[in-house]
This record gives C-alpha cells, structure tokens and sequence, in this order.
C-alpha cells in the first residue's frame, strides 16, 4: 500500500516511534527513523527490521534543533528522493510540579515535544508542497487534552500540538497536504513502564477499559492517516485512549 | 486474515467474515457505503430503514457483486423504541448475532429557530437523537453477554460548530456526542467500543436537498474547498468497527475537509 513511499518518523527507534516505524515499513514504506540519542539500540532496532524484510534507515538529530531537522530532511531526500509521509513523534517528559519546576525544565520538553514538530514541519514543507502531496501526523497525549498533576510542560507542549497542527492543516488544505493529530492515552511504552509500580496501578484504575494500550495500536491509526484515502480528513484529533479523556 | 504482528495485534485491518452488522438509514448516502464497505469485508449487514428504504435496498443489493447476498433488510422507524427491539430481536433470530451497530439513520428539517415549529424540532431529536439511543438499548445486551460490540454514532461537524438554519439538527448531532461518551464510559469493561463520526459536508441526497446558495457557502467554508465522498466517511467507520480499534472508545472522528471549530 506504501510501496515507493518515504516516511520519516521522529523518535522512530523506541516505544510508539518504533511501532509506528514497524507498521509503515511493513506496509511498504521505506522509513527514516529519526533518534538523538542511543545510537546502538536505534541501529539495533534497524537491523531487527531489516531482517525481516523491512526497509528502514536510521538518523542521528535533535528535533529541538532546526539545523539538525534541516540536516536529516536533506539527507533522506539524498538518500531516497522524496518524504511523503512526516509523523512528529519524538517527545520526553520532565516532570515536576510548577514550583519546582525550572525554567529549563519547562523550555526543554517545549522545545523537542512542540518546537520539534515545527521545526521538522518546516524542513519537509517545500518539498511537499513542490510535489503538491504530503501527510503530517502529530503524535500528541491524552494529556494534552486534561492536563495532568507534575506535568504543565508536558501537556502544554502535546496541547500546543493540536493549534499547531490545525494552522498547518487550514495553510495547506489547498496544496494536497494534510495535518492531523493522534492523542494516545497510557501506552505500554518505557516512558510509561518507567512509572512507579503503585501510581501505575492508579493510572490503570482511571482509564474505564483499566488496561494500557499497545504501541502498535497507536501505530495503526497513524497508519489509517496516512493511507490516500484518508484525504478528507485533516486539522482532526484522533484519540486512541481506552476511554481515559472523558 | 491477516496474521498477527510481533506487537500482539494485527498490522492492518481485519475480515468481517462471520460479522453481523446493523446499519441504520444503511441503503444510501453515508449509510450506503457504510453497508457496501461492511458487505465488501464480509460481514452480513443488516439494514434497518422506513418503508421506502425496502426498494433502495434492494437497488443497493443490485449495485453490489459478491457480497449482494449479505444484505439484508428490516423495517424499523428508529424513532420508536418497540419497533427498534423488534428490528434487533429479528436480526438477532436470523443471524444469530450482532456484532456491529452504526447509528447512521438521520433526517433534516430546515428553519431558522423563528420558523421552526416545535413538531419539526421533535422530529429530528426523535430520529436523530433518540434513535441512537433505543437502537443502543436494544442491542446492549446481547453484546454486554457476548462481551463484544462495535458502536458507531454518526454525528457531524455541525454538532460542533452548529449551522444556520438547523438548531434541531445541530442538537441532535452534538447530543449524539455526549451520549456516546457516556455509552462508551459504561461498556468500557464489556468489550464494547463506542465511537462517533463527525462528518463535514458529504456530496448525498440530503445535501443536495438544500439550496444551491448554501451548498456553495458550504464548500467555500470548507477549507479544501469540496465536499467530502460518502465513501471517505465509510472507511472511517470501517476502521473504528475492526477488531484491532478496540483501545478507541468515546472517541470523535472527524472527517470535514479541515471544516472544524
């Protein structure tokens, strides 16, 4: 279905990211997986796909920095000649409450979860607007819809993503491009499986169908996004959360 | 079938084969491609309609290859709550199940809140509103014991945004939002999703009903500046029903060109 097509997936070698990356390639496409850090588990991630038959290259940059995103953008349109598919993934938490929180802490998770994503938008936009076709999805949170206790940086960035991606959506309705968001709720992801074991049990007590989702349960609606039908569909909010927004 | 990815869950959707599916208004417009892209997949589709729905049945039935012998209909006026348990209790006596209900059924009737008489606001609550909510009644307990149901609730961009000319229509689609919110919170641990598509302008019957003045204005709002293909909306209902959508519940899928708030 994604045969001949190029996607980048930043954050593409761990936890969401790494699902994402899984399903598009699986689906045909080849896929740049952005990572910044952990050069050995991203090549390791790689070679894992690879040997089963996926085609994915990975990239070493960081989203905060526009240079970074300009260098890989650049480099994927050296390497395999176009970008149709961008899915802005790449975040990080810092959490504390607002008084204790640093003005670090805040401009940091704002600068990879919210500044990425335009920054990387930025980068892919001539090119998609050259070929006149183009999907950007915007892995945003749950979080960003309710707001969460020791997370104002966090949920400000994933909230942010959704004025972000209705902007680019209503500036490119016209050029074939379409901007969407996915807002998952608690996935079974390091990020997730890195809280503590007690406030786990609470989280999972609060989300009415009281289990995690799975990444590539993620990775499928970024996926059903992507796919050319979806051309209608665009500056929309697609939850996928086990009922935890309402 | 497709088979299972290393992640538990499979890559990409699944066969309705052995699925039974009620679709109401399911012979045209939006529901007419709801049905053909259930049918195509598979499922038995079940549609429920008025009496004139009978004949547009069938012309759907004529217009499908294969899976013509899949569907089937039933009359029912949803906006009566025994007729809608008839409907279900004989879907469910001859197909055995009912795996998949989409809420489709929808009526308009136009004024300004200054011409609309109280009956034509009853009637569109009555179609719109509280049909989804006798068809959900009467299917729920069949789906809580087999612990499996896949809702769906077609709702509309004018739910959020509301549209001159249709504070009837507008209440009903927004009030269809938070019915299936509260649906889906209270299946939660049942196996049962309960989602809604919000559409914006699709090229069908009821919109080529209005004025051609307001289809323009209609396009020229929405920012890709053409109505949406009932076919668009069909395969977002699709994915929401299949298997692998089963963390997605109370959810609003928004399919409107970029029409949004």
């Amino acid at each position: 279905m994604f045969e001949g097509r190029v996607a980048i997936v930043t954050g593409g070698t761990r936890g969401i990211g790494a699902a994402i990356t899984e399903m598009l390639a699986k689906s045909g496409a080849h896929v740049a997986a952005g990572y910044s850090k952990g050069k050995e588990p991203a090549e390791a991630c790689v070679a894992r796909l690879k040997a089963e038959g996926a085609s994915v290259s990975c990239h070493q940059g960081r989203v905060d920095d526009f240079n970074d995103c300009q260098r890989v953008v650049d480099e994927v349109l050296e390497r395999f000649g176009r970008v149709d598919y961008l899915v802005n993934n790449a975040g990080i938490t810092v959490d504390k409450t607002l008084r204790k929180m640093s003005n670090d802490d805040w401009h940091n998770v704002l600068n990879v979860n919210l500044s990425g994503a335009f920054h990387m938008t930025k980068a892919v936009l001539e090119h998609m607007i050259e070929r006149g076709s183009g999907r950007i999805v915007n892995i945003s949170s749950v979080i960003g819809e309710t707001g969460n206790i020791g997370q104002a940086n966090y949920s400000a960035s994933k909230a942010g993503l959704f004025g972000f991606t209705k902007s680019a959506a209503l500036e490119l309705a016209n050029k074939g491009i379409t901007a969407n968001v996915v807002a998952p709720g608690f996935i079974a992801t390091e990020m997730v499986k890195a809280v503590p074991e007690a406030a786990l049990a609470k989280v999972i007590e609060k989300i009415p169908q009281r289990r995690l989702g799975e990444p590539s349960e993620v990775a499928r609606v970024v996926k059903f996004l992507l796919e050319d039908g979806s051309s209608y569909i665009t500056g929309a909010v697609y939850t996928v959360n086990g009922g935890l927004d309402m | 079938m497709d088979a299972t990815s290393t992640f538990g869950h499979s890559a990409t959707l699944r066969s309705l084969a052995g699925r039974v599916a009620i679709v109401t208004g399911g012979s045209r417009g939006i529901g007419g491609a709801i049905s053909r892209s259930l049918a195509a997949d598979g499922a038995i589709v079940a549609v429920v309609g008025v009496a004139p729905d009978r004949e547009r049945t069938a012309e759907l039935r004529a217009s499908l290859n294969g899976s013509a012998k899949l569907v089937h209909f039933y009359e029912a006026d949803v906006a009566d709550y025994p007729q809608c348990e008839a409907a279900v209790r004989n879907v469910i006596a001859d197909h055995g199940r009912v795996d998949i209900l989409v809420n489709n059924a929808g009526i308009t009737k136009d004024h300004t809140i200054r011409k609309m008489t109280v009956d034509e606001w009853k009637a569109v609550l009555d179609v719109n509103l509280s049909g989804p909510f006798f068809m959900m009644k009467a299917v729920l307990e069949h789906m809580i014991e087999r612990k499996y149901g896949r809702i769906v609730n077609i709702s509309s961009v004018v739910g959020h945004t509301g549209n001159f000319g249709q504070s009837n229509y507008a209440a009903a689609k927004a009030g269809l939002l938070g019915l299936t919110k509260t649906v889906a919170l209270e299946t939660a641990r049942a196996g049962i999703t309960v989602n809604a598509v919000a559409p914006g302008f699709t090229a069908t019957e009821m919109v080529k009903l209005m004025p051609q003045a307001a289809i323009d204005i209609a396009k020229s709002r929405t920012p890709q500046d053409r109505l949406g293909e009932p076919d668009e909306i069909g395969r977002v209902v699709r994915f929401l029903i299949d298997e692998g959508s089963s963390f997605i519940t109370g959810a609003t899928y928004d399919v409107n060109g970029g029409m949004f708030m």
